[in-house]
């Protein structure tokens, strides 16, 4: 993976902010769906799609990409958006998002979208699915350089499945599986450690034999360093812990549990009237540090 | 004139000298046989590779054989991701685990994502025995059958267990499959027919009988109506017996003739009256031809302890039952 001059970080994080500026507008269109965890995996996402994965958005079913199985499939806001911004369908698409007939469902289904490689939303199975992936594989190809991806929320590291899983890929060594944890300490029905304690949770990675590195979602460099050093082990499965604040962009939406599960118009009123919460997100995000001078949100 | 057998049966059918076989034997060797001839064929097991027989697949092509441990959610999901790349997967454990256990994950992951994934479930039925009703499951056919896209078959006997794993390692759907533990008697041979979604006509009534009833059956009780068959028609009443092995797709052509010919269904499997195959028969006939169904199964209660002939008869499925519950019906 090359590494990001200065320049390519800075566009990373303008498109980031263009894929946040579409999930804004997809969850108002709909009038329900998720915002802070797309909000605040956007990063994790524009990296992974705009400089990580080896993949060919005009040809999705290409059988040499890497595999990228979004387990949380509630924040597939996010992913449609990364996913219509790399090309791989018409960005006007995304105003369907939640509509009858829509190939944007509410959650994720594999046969509607090329590109989504499976449907999710129960939480808790997309990395017993990735580990199905990489063990396939590696039947066919032993030596192969795919590598398989799993992005999951903390919230759902409730499930029980998650640890029959990593369990599983601990015991089969799966060095191309690389699972992002987007760790942002929230879920519905208030912080993860109120609702159900996930710390010690390096430790508890670790004692599952993955390689565990801790990094800052936000920070595109970092981010790459940690997906970089992910590929090079060779003998263990790898987990990032990525830190993310919950709807990062739109700081009045920012780490606030009650946005889990609202779209701008519908959620928590404490900072910001329903009525102007699109309003005030798309304001925030297109003066962003300055940074977004070309963006056609404008 | 008297009852006749389908040609094609065990030639030792009603004599003492009838063997059997638990059906999961039979799919045992189907399964080894089916991943000789397709590489692309992969079996999953939740450490209980002997009971289900899997332990044959697994020791002729070890490297295709993935041991999941005591994990049977977590199974239904890997064999999804590796149906994703295109492998066939089996998984198999008891079927009160998978699909019991495992049920959403069967739905999301494997029937919504259309994976190509076979869900095995060894030990249904109260035919379990002595282990009980935690591990008795009279569910089973229910949950899967609701699922959309889900094929479920229940093979009769050892034989017919083999030809069905061979045919659904080729159908491209997925399937739900519900093996029993106890050794049953082998009621077809290599020359029965067997194909996805036929039903088979295994015994014809005698004609000169005024009286008539059509028994469905499906799984290893079959043997016992058709045992219940053979009494009728010798008691005077023309009974004939079909084997419907493949739950869904049903039948219809099949179960629609046979309602019409008969008049009377009586249908018996080892399950709960709600929702199994004899639900599917009743959902089907009574829009397109009211008839009269009788469903033998378990009543809305657990099972308990006890050998296959007392539970059996407890459950009012052996062959003097049926006997019995068709002499009351028609």
């Amino acid at each position: 993976m090359k590494y990001l001059s200065d320049t390519e970080v800075a566009s990373l994080e303008a498109k980031a902010n263009e894929i946040r500026m579409s999930v804004i507008e997809m969850l108002v269109a709909a009038g329900s769906g998720h915002t802070a965890g797309p909000l605040g995996t956007a990063d994790i996402f524009t990296l992974l799609y705009f400089h990580v994965l080896n993949h060919k958005p005009e040809d999705p079913f290409w059988s040499e990409r890497d595999r990228l199985i979004l387990s949380n499939g509630h924040i597939c806001p996010v992913l449609y958006a990364t996913m219509a911004h790399a090309g791989y369908f018409p960005k006007e698409e995304l105003l369907t998002l939640r509509k009858f007939g829509s190939r944007l469902q509410g959650h994720p289904h594999k046969e509607m979208l090329p590109g989504i490689e499976t449907s999710s939303g129960p939480l808790g199975s997309g990395l017993s699915q990735a580990i199905g992936m990489a063990l396939a594989e590696r039947i066919d190809n032993p030596y192969s350089n795919k590598y398989f991806y799993c992005v999951t929320g903390d919230g759902e590291l409730d499930e029980g499945q998650v640890w029959e899983a990593l369990m599983h890929a601990g015991k089969e060594q799966l060095h191309n599986l690389i699972v992002i944890v987007d760790r942002n300490g929230i879920q519905i029905d208030g912080y993860t450690e109120g609702v159900m304690p996930l710390e010690p949770l390096h430790e508890k990675f670790a004692a599952f034999n993955f390689d565990v590195q801790e990094v800052d979602g936000h920070n595109m460099r970092a981010l790459q360093d940690a997906i970089g050093r992910a590929q090079a082990v060779y003998s263990q499965p790898s987990v990032i812990i990525a830190h993310t604040i919950p709807s990062k962009g739109v700081g009045v939406f920012e780490r606030d549990f009650k946005w889990h599960g609202n779209p701008p118009g519908k959620g928590p009123t404490d900072r910001v009237p329903k009525d102007k919460q699109a309003e005030e997100a798309l304001r925030e995000l297109r003066t962003l540090k300055g940074h977004v001078t070309n963006s056609d949100h404008v | 004139m008297t009852y006749r057998i389908a040609p094609h049966l065990n030639p030792k059918l009603f004599t003492p000298e009838l063997e059997g076989d638990a059906n999961r034997i039979g799919f045992g060797v189907g399964l080894k046989e089916a991943g000789e001839k397709d590489t692309r064929i992969v079996a999953l097991c939740c450490d209980l590779t002997e009971s289900t027989r899997v332990h044959e697949f697994r020791d002729a092509f070890p490297e295709r054989f993935i041991e999941v441990g005591i994990a049977e959610q977590s199974m239904a999901s890997v064999a999804s991701g590796m149906a994703a790349m295109g492998k066939i997967p089996f998984i198999a454990s008891y079927a009160m685990f998978s699909p019991g256990r495992s049920w959403e994950q069967v739905r999301t992951t494997i029937a919504y994502n259309n994976s190509d994934v076979k869900v095995i479930g060894a030990h249904a039925g109260v035919s379990v025995g002595p282990d009980g009703a935690t591990h008795q499951a009279i569910e089973d056919m229910a949950i899967m059958r609701v699922i959309p896209r889900m094929e479920v078959i229940a093979p009769a006997d050892s034989l017919e267990a083999r030809r069905a794993t061979h045919a659904i390692a080729g159908s491209g759907h997925p399937t739900y499959m519900r093996l029993a533990r106890e050794k049953t008697p082998t009621v077809t041979t290599e020359d029965t027919p067997f194909e996805i979604g036929k039903a088979e006509t295994y015994l014809f009534r005698d004609e000169t009988h005024e009286k008539k009833v059509g028994i469905i059956a499906t799984g290893v009780i079959l043997y016992e109506a058709l045992m219940a068959g053979k009494m009728l028609n010798e008691q005077g009443i023309g009974a004939s017996v079909m084997n419907l092995a493949t739950v869904k797709p049903l039948d219809t052509e099949a179960v629609l003739a046979f309602a019409k010919e008969h008049g009377t269904i009586v249908t018996v499997e080892e399950h709960q009256r709600m929702g199994g195959m004899g639900s599917a028969v009743a959902e089907y006939l009574s829009l397109t031809h009211p008839t009269k169904v009788v469903r033998l199964g378990v009543d809305d209660v657990f099972g308990q302890s006890g050998t296959i002939d007392e539970l059996w008869k407890h459950f009012g499925l052996d062959h003097e039952s049926i006997v019995k519950t068709v002499t009351e019906n028609i």
